[in-house]
Protein backbone atom coordinates (compact mmCIF):
# COMPACT_ATOMS: atom_id res chain seq x y z
CA UNK A 1 0.00 0.00 0.00
CA UNK A 2 2.89 2.29 1.11
CA UNK A 3 4.74 1.75 -2.76
CA UNK A 4 1.00 2.99 -3.72
CA UNK A 5 0.90 5.63 -2.15
CA UNK A 6 4.43 6.89 -3.50
CA UNK A 7 3.42 6.24 -6.76
CA UNK A 8 0.20 8.51 -6.36
CA UNK A 9 2.25 11.33 -4.81
CA UNK A 10 4.90 10.43 -7.81
CA UNK A 11 2.60 10.77 -10.34
CA UNK A 12 0.78 14.06 -8.62
CA UNK A 13 3.82 15.75 -9.05
CA UNK A 14 4.54 14.84 -11.86
CA UNK A 15 1.34 16.79 -13.40
CA UNK A 16 1.92 19.90 -10.75
CA UNK A 17 6.04 20.01 -12.22
CA UNK A 18 4.55 19.58 -16.14
CA UNK A 19 2.22 22.08 -15.65
CA UNK A 20 4.29 24.73 -13.21
CA UNK A 21 4.85 26.95 -16.78
CA UNK A 22 1.65 27.36 -17.35
CA UNK A 23 0.36 27.91 -14.25
CA UNK A 24 3.12 30.59 -13.65
CA UNK A 25 1.80 31.70 -17.11
CA UNK A 26 -2.02 32.36 -15.58
CA UNK A 27 -1.32 34.54 -12.57
CA UNK A 28 -1.22 37.41 -15.01
CA UNK A 29 -4.31 36.52 -16.64
CA UNK A 30 -6.12 36.08 -13.58
CA UNK A 31 -5.05 38.97 -12.02
CA UNK A 32 -6.37 41.46 -14.81
CA UNK A 33 -9.74 39.23 -14.70
CA UNK A 34 -9.82 40.32 -11.26
CA UNK A 35 -9.15 44.05 -11.76
CA UNK A 36 -11.92 43.92 -15.20
CA UNK A 37 -14.44 42.69 -13.09
CA UNK A 38 -13.62 45.54 -10.16
CA UNK A 39 -13.60 47.98 -12.48
CA UNK A 40 -17.16 46.73 -14.05
CA UNK A 41 -18.66 46.83 -11.06
CA UNK A 42 -18.64 43.46 -9.28
CA UNK A 43 -17.35 43.11 -6.20
CA UNK A 44 -14.59 40.75 -4.65
CA UNK A 45 -16.69 38.19 -3.41
CA UNK A 46 -18.68 37.94 -7.10
CA UNK A 47 -15.36 38.09 -9.24
CA UNK A 48 -13.65 34.99 -6.99
CA UNK A 49 -16.93 33.13 -7.42
CA UNK A 50 -17.36 33.81 -11.17
CA UNK A 51 -13.64 32.08 -11.19
CA UNK A 52 -14.24 29.70 -8.69
CA UNK A 53 -17.69 28.24 -10.07
CA UNK A 54 -17.14 29.00 -14.13
CA UNK A 55 -13.14 28.22 -14.06
CA UNK A 56 -13.37 28.86 -18.11
CA UNK A 57 -11.03 32.35 -18.65
CA UNK A 58 -11.93 33.28 -22.02
CA UNK A 59 -16.00 32.96 -21.49
CA UNK A 60 -15.41 35.36 -18.14
CA UNK A 61 -13.29 37.86 -20.36
CA UNK A 62 -16.36 37.96 -22.65
CA UNK A 63 -19.01 38.09 -19.58
CA UNK A 64 -17.10 41.29 -18.63
CA UNK A 65 -17.31 42.85 -22.22
CA UNK A 66 -21.06 42.45 -22.17
CA UNK A 67 -21.97 42.88 -18.19
CA UNK A 68 -24.92 45.51 -17.38
CA UNK A 69 -26.22 45.89 -14.04
CA UNK A 70 -28.22 44.33 -13.20
CA UNK A 71 -26.93 41.30 -15.08
CA UNK A 72 -29.25 39.33 -17.65
CA UNK A 73 -28.39 35.53 -16.47
CA UNK A 74 -29.71 34.42 -20.10
CA UNK A 75 -27.62 36.41 -22.42
CA UNK A 76 -24.14 35.66 -20.44
CA UNK A 77 -25.48 31.90 -19.80
CA UNK A 78 -25.53 31.56 -23.83
CA UNK A 79 -22.53 33.65 -24.59
CA UNK A 80 -20.83 30.65 -21.97
CA UNK A 81 -22.12 28.07 -24.30
CA UNK A 82 -20.55 29.85 -27.63
CA UNK A 83 -17.28 30.09 -26.25
CA UNK A 84 -17.26 27.06 -23.89
CA UNK A 85 -18.56 24.63 -27.11
CA UNK A 86 -15.03 23.62 -27.70
CA UNK A 87 -14.74 21.82 -24.70
CA UNK A 88 -17.46 19.39 -26.26
CA UNK A 89 -14.80 18.53 -28.78
CA UNK A 90 -12.07 18.45 -26.32
CA UNK A 91 -13.73 16.28 -24.03
CA UNK A 92 -14.67 13.61 -26.38
CA UNK A 93 -11.23 13.54 -27.66
CA UNK A 94 -9.43 13.43 -24.39
CA UNK A 95 -12.52 11.07 -22.92
CA UNK A 96 -11.23 8.64 -25.21
CA UNK A 97 -7.60 8.53 -23.90
CA UNK A 98 -8.83 7.63 -20.00
CA UNK A 99 -8.66 3.93 -19.62
CA UNK A 100 -7.41 4.82 -15.51
CA UNK A 101 -10.15 6.32 -14.65
CA UNK A 102 -13.20 5.36 -13.42
CA UNK A 103 -16.76 6.73 -14.51
CA UNK A 104 -16.68 9.07 -11.62
CA UNK A 105 -14.03 10.13 -12.02
CA UNK A 106 -13.86 10.80 -15.65
CA UNK A 107 -16.88 13.28 -14.92
CA UNK A 108 -15.13 14.86 -12.06
CA UNK A 109 -11.95 15.50 -14.00
CA UNK A 110 -14.03 16.95 -17.04
CA UNK A 111 -15.52 19.56 -14.33
CA UNK A 112 -11.64 20.71 -14.51
CA UNK A 113 -11.54 20.58 -18.04
CA UNK A 114 -9.79 23.87 -19.49
CA UNK A 115 -7.24 24.76 -22.25
CA UNK A 116 -4.64 24.36 -20.76
CA UNK A 117 -5.15 21.09 -18.68
CA UNK A 118 -6.79 19.81 -21.64
CA UNK A 119 -3.29 20.40 -24.24
CA UNK A 120 -1.42 18.88 -21.30
CA UNK A 121 -3.30 15.94 -21.01
CA UNK A 122 -3.62 15.38 -24.12
CA UNK A 123 0.34 15.73 -24.63
CA UNK A 124 0.85 13.11 -21.70
CA UNK A 125 -1.49 10.52 -22.85
CA UNK A 126 0.46 10.41 -26.39
CA UNK A 127 3.37 9.54 -24.44
CA UNK A 128 2.06 7.32 -21.62
CA UNK A 129 -0.78 6.36 -19.57
CA UNK A 130 -2.50 9.19 -18.12
CA UNK A 131 -3.41 8.73 -14.72
CA UNK A 132 -6.16 10.33 -12.68
CA UNK A 133 -3.55 11.36 -10.09
CA UNK A 134 -0.98 12.97 -12.80
CA UNK A 135 -4.43 14.92 -13.96
CA UNK A 136 -4.72 16.28 -10.20
CA UNK A 137 -1.43 17.29 -10.45
CA UNK A 138 -2.61 19.65 -13.61
CA UNK A 139 -5.64 20.75 -12.50
CA UNK A 140 -5.81 21.67 -8.55
CA UNK A 141 -2.46 24.25 -8.60
CA UNK A 142 -3.85 25.48 -11.64
CA UNK A 143 -7.83 26.16 -10.37
CA UNK A 144 -6.57 27.26 -6.89
CA UNK A 145 -3.81 29.58 -8.92
CA UNK A 146 -6.78 30.87 -11.15
CA UNK A 147 -9.23 31.76 -7.94
CA UNK A 148 -6.78 33.49 -5.84
CA UNK A 149 -5.57 35.37 -8.65
CA UNK A 150 -8.51 36.73 -9.53
CA UNK A 151 -9.69 37.69 -5.77
CA UNK A 152 -5.78 39.66 -5.72
CA UNK A 153 -7.08 41.35 -9.03
CA UNK A 154 -10.05 42.52 -8.11
CA UNK A 155 -8.85 43.84 -4.68
CA UNK A 156 -5.70 45.67 -6.42
CA UNK A 157 -7.25 46.42 -9.93
CA UNK A 158 -6.61 50.20 -10.04
CA UNK A 159 -3.09 49.48 -9.35
CA UNK A 160 -2.12 47.19 -12.09
CA UNK A 161 -0.46 48.43 -15.38
CA UNK A 162 -1.53 47.34 -18.35
CA UNK A 163 -0.29 44.16 -19.14
CA UNK A 164 0.37 45.12 -22.76
CA UNK A 165 3.10 47.64 -22.19
CA UNK A 166 5.49 44.79 -20.78
CA UNK A 167 4.12 41.75 -23.60
CA UNK A 168 2.35 39.80 -20.95
CA UNK A 169 -0.91 39.35 -23.22
CA UNK A 170 1.29 37.49 -25.74
CA UNK A 171 2.28 34.51 -22.77
CA UNK A 172 -0.98 32.39 -23.46
CA UNK A 173 -0.50 32.70 -27.72
CA UNK A 174 2.89 32.15 -27.04
CA UNK A 175 2.05 28.90 -24.65
CA UNK A 176 -0.40 27.45 -27.54
CA UNK A 177 2.46 27.81 -30.14
CA UNK A 178 4.83 26.06 -28.47
CA UNK A 179 1.80 23.13 -27.50
CA UNK A 180 1.15 23.14 -31.72
CA UNK A 181 4.59 22.89 -31.97
CA UNK A 182 4.47 19.59 -29.77
CA UNK A 183 1.14 17.80 -31.97
CA UNK A 184 3.57 18.09 -35.19
CA UNK A 185 3.75 14.63 -36.62
CA UNK A 186 4.25 15.40 -40.19
CA UNK A 187 2.22 16.80 -43.53
CA UNK A 188 -1.04 15.55 -41.79
CA UNK A 189 -0.66 17.91 -39.01
CA UNK A 190 0.53 20.70 -41.48
CA UNK A 191 -2.52 19.81 -43.31
CA UNK A 192 -4.97 20.43 -40.44
CA UNK A 193 -2.89 23.39 -38.93
CA UNK A 194 -3.26 25.22 -42.44
CA UNK A 195 -7.17 24.56 -42.14
CA UNK A 196 -7.53 25.46 -38.98
CA UNK A 197 -5.62 28.96 -39.34
CA UNK A 198 -7.58 29.66 -42.89
CA UNK A 199 -11.16 28.96 -41.35
CA UNK A 200 -10.37 30.87 -37.68
CA UNK A 201 -8.56 33.94 -39.41
CA UNK A 202 -11.75 34.26 -42.03
CA UNK A 203 -14.46 33.73 -39.03
CA UNK A 204 -12.61 35.99 -36.93
CA UNK A 205 -13.19 38.46 -39.24
CA UNK A 206 -16.51 38.44 -40.36
CA UNK A 207 -18.56 37.07 -37.07
CA UNK A 208 -18.29 38.34 -33.76
CA UNK A 209 -17.49 36.44 -30.26
CA UNK A 210 -15.85 33.37 -30.51
CA UNK A 211 -17.00 31.48 -33.52
CA UNK A 212 -13.36 31.35 -34.85
CA UNK A 213 -12.18 28.67 -32.46
CA UNK A 214 -14.94 26.42 -33.25
CA UNK A 215 -14.81 27.12 -36.95
CA UNK A 216 -10.99 26.33 -36.60
CA UNK A 217 -11.55 22.62 -34.58
CA UNK A 218 -14.10 21.97 -37.13
CA UNK A 219 -11.76 22.52 -40.00
CA UNK A 220 -9.04 20.42 -38.68
CA UNK A 221 -11.20 17.37 -37.93
CA UNK A 222 -12.69 18.09 -41.85
CA UNK A 223 -9.10 17.92 -43.15
CA UNK A 224 -8.16 14.93 -41.97
CA UNK A 225 -11.33 13.16 -43.59
CA UNK A 226 -9.90 14.85 -46.92
CA UNK A 227 -6.22 13.46 -46.28
CA UNK A 228 -7.61 10.41 -45.05
CA UNK A 229 -9.27 9.85 -47.98
CA UNK A 230 -6.48 10.13 -50.08
CA UNK A 231 -4.57 7.90 -48.20
CA UNK A 232 -6.99 5.73 -48.55
CA UNK A 233 -6.80 5.58 -52.26
CA UNK A 234 -3.56 5.32 -52.88
CA UNK A 235 -3.51 2.27 -50.92
CA UNK B 1 -18.07 42.10 -0.15
CA UNK B 2 -21.23 42.02 -1.77
CA UNK B 3 -23.18 39.78 -3.76
CA UNK B 4 -26.01 40.98 -6.00
CA UNK B 5 -29.15 38.30 -6.39
CA UNK B 6 -29.07 38.98 -10.03
CA UNK B 7 -24.87 38.39 -10.38
CA UNK B 8 -25.39 35.50 -8.52
CA UNK B 9 -27.87 34.07 -10.90
CA UNK B 10 -25.39 35.00 -13.95
CA UNK B 11 -22.75 33.78 -12.19
CA UNK B 12 -24.27 30.43 -11.86
CA UNK B 13 -25.86 30.33 -14.91
CA UNK B 14 -22.53 30.97 -16.99
CA UNK B 15 -21.34 27.79 -14.07
CA UNK B 16 -24.36 25.49 -15.54
CA UNK B 17 -23.48 26.53 -19.07
CA UNK B 18 -19.93 25.46 -18.54
CA UNK B 19 -20.12 22.20 -16.96
CA UNK B 20 -22.56 21.35 -19.86
CA UNK B 21 -20.22 21.80 -22.40
CA UNK B 22 -17.69 19.98 -19.99
CA UNK B 23 -19.43 16.71 -19.54
CA UNK B 24 -21.36 16.65 -23.41
CA UNK B 25 -17.91 15.51 -24.68
CA UNK B 26 -17.88 12.41 -22.85
CA UNK B 27 -21.62 12.06 -23.03
CA UNK B 28 -21.18 12.09 -27.22
CA UNK B 29 -18.37 9.10 -26.75
CA UNK B 30 -20.73 7.07 -25.00
CA UNK B 31 -23.33 7.35 -28.24
CA UNK B 32 -21.30 7.63 -31.01
CA UNK B 33 -19.22 4.66 -31.99
CA UNK B 34 -15.14 5.53 -32.98
CA UNK B 35 -13.59 4.00 -36.10
CA UNK B 36 -10.46 4.80 -37.68
CA UNK B 37 -11.67 8.02 -39.29
CA UNK B 38 -13.39 9.62 -36.43
CA UNK B 39 -10.61 8.84 -34.55
CA UNK B 40 -8.18 10.77 -37.05
CA UNK B 41 -10.31 13.46 -37.19
CA UNK B 42 -10.86 13.28 -32.90
CA UNK B 43 -6.69 13.39 -32.97
CA UNK B 44 -6.43 16.39 -35.40
CA UNK B 45 -8.96 18.45 -32.84
CA UNK B 46 -6.15 19.58 -30.00
CA UNK B 47 -4.04 20.72 -32.39
CA UNK B 48 -6.55 22.32 -34.61
CA UNK B 49 -8.14 24.14 -31.57
CA UNK B 50 -4.54 25.37 -30.45
CA UNK B 51 -4.25 26.81 -33.66
CA UNK B 52 -7.44 28.70 -34.38
CA UNK B 53 -7.02 30.16 -30.74
CA UNK B 54 -3.70 31.65 -31.67
CA UNK B 55 -4.42 32.60 -35.35
CA UNK B 56 -5.95 35.56 -35.16
CA UNK B 57 -3.56 36.66 -33.13
CA UNK B 58 -0.31 35.02 -34.97
CA UNK B 59 -1.96 36.50 -38.28
CA UNK B 60 -4.16 39.24 -38.19
CA UNK B 61 -3.14 41.34 -34.92
CA UNK B 62 0.25 43.05 -36.23
CA UNK B 63 3.82 42.65 -37.36
CA UNK B 64 5.31 42.70 -33.65
CA UNK B 65 2.96 39.40 -32.63
CA UNK B 66 3.42 37.50 -36.44
CA UNK B 67 6.75 38.13 -35.51
CA UNK B 68 6.79 36.95 -31.99
CA UNK B 69 5.08 33.68 -32.54
CA UNK B 70 7.35 32.74 -35.30
CA UNK B 71 10.28 33.12 -32.42
CA UNK B 72 8.16 31.14 -30.14
CA UNK B 73 7.71 28.45 -32.95
CA UNK B 74 11.56 28.39 -33.99
CA UNK B 75 12.32 28.38 -30.06
CA UNK B 76 9.74 25.67 -29.21
CA UNK B 77 11.83 23.00 -31.12
CA UNK B 78 14.81 23.22 -29.29
CA UNK B 79 14.27 25.24 -25.87
CA UNK B 80 12.39 24.23 -22.87
CA UNK B 81 8.70 25.86 -22.79
CA UNK B 82 9.38 28.43 -20.56
CA UNK B 83 12.06 29.83 -22.39
CA UNK B 84 10.37 29.93 -25.58
CA UNK B 85 7.49 31.66 -24.06
CA UNK B 86 10.12 33.87 -22.28
CA UNK B 87 11.29 34.76 -25.97
CA UNK B 88 7.99 35.60 -27.39
CA UNK B 89 6.82 37.56 -24.69
CA UNK B 90 10.36 39.65 -24.91
CA UNK B 91 10.19 39.75 -29.10
CA UNK B 92 6.14 40.95 -28.79
CA UNK B 93 7.21 43.57 -26.51
CA UNK B 94 10.71 44.92 -28.21
CA UNK B 95 8.28 44.63 -31.40
CA UNK B 96 5.37 47.10 -30.17
CA UNK B 97 7.62 49.27 -28.46
CA UNK B 98 9.92 49.62 -31.77
CA UNK B 99 7.05 49.08 -34.99
CA UNK B 100 3.88 49.97 -32.83
CA UNK B 101 1.16 47.77 -32.40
Amino acid sequence: MDVKRVDILDEFIGGVRAMAPLTVAVVPIGLVFGAVAASKGLSSLEATMMSALVFAGGSQFVAMDIWMHPASWGALAFSALLVNIRHVLMGASIGTRMPSFSGPAKYAAMLLLADEIWAMAELRAGQTRLTPAWYAGLAIPFYCVWVLTSLVGSLVGAFLGNPKAIGLDFAFPAVFTVLVASFWKGRETGAVLAASAAAAVLVHQFLPGVWYIAAGATAGAVATLVTGAGQEACA
Amino acid sequence: MTLDPSTFLAIVAMAAATALTRIAGLVLIRFVAIGPQQRRALEAIPPAVLMAVIAPTALATGPAETLATLATAIAATRLPLLWAVAIGVFVVAMGRAMIGG
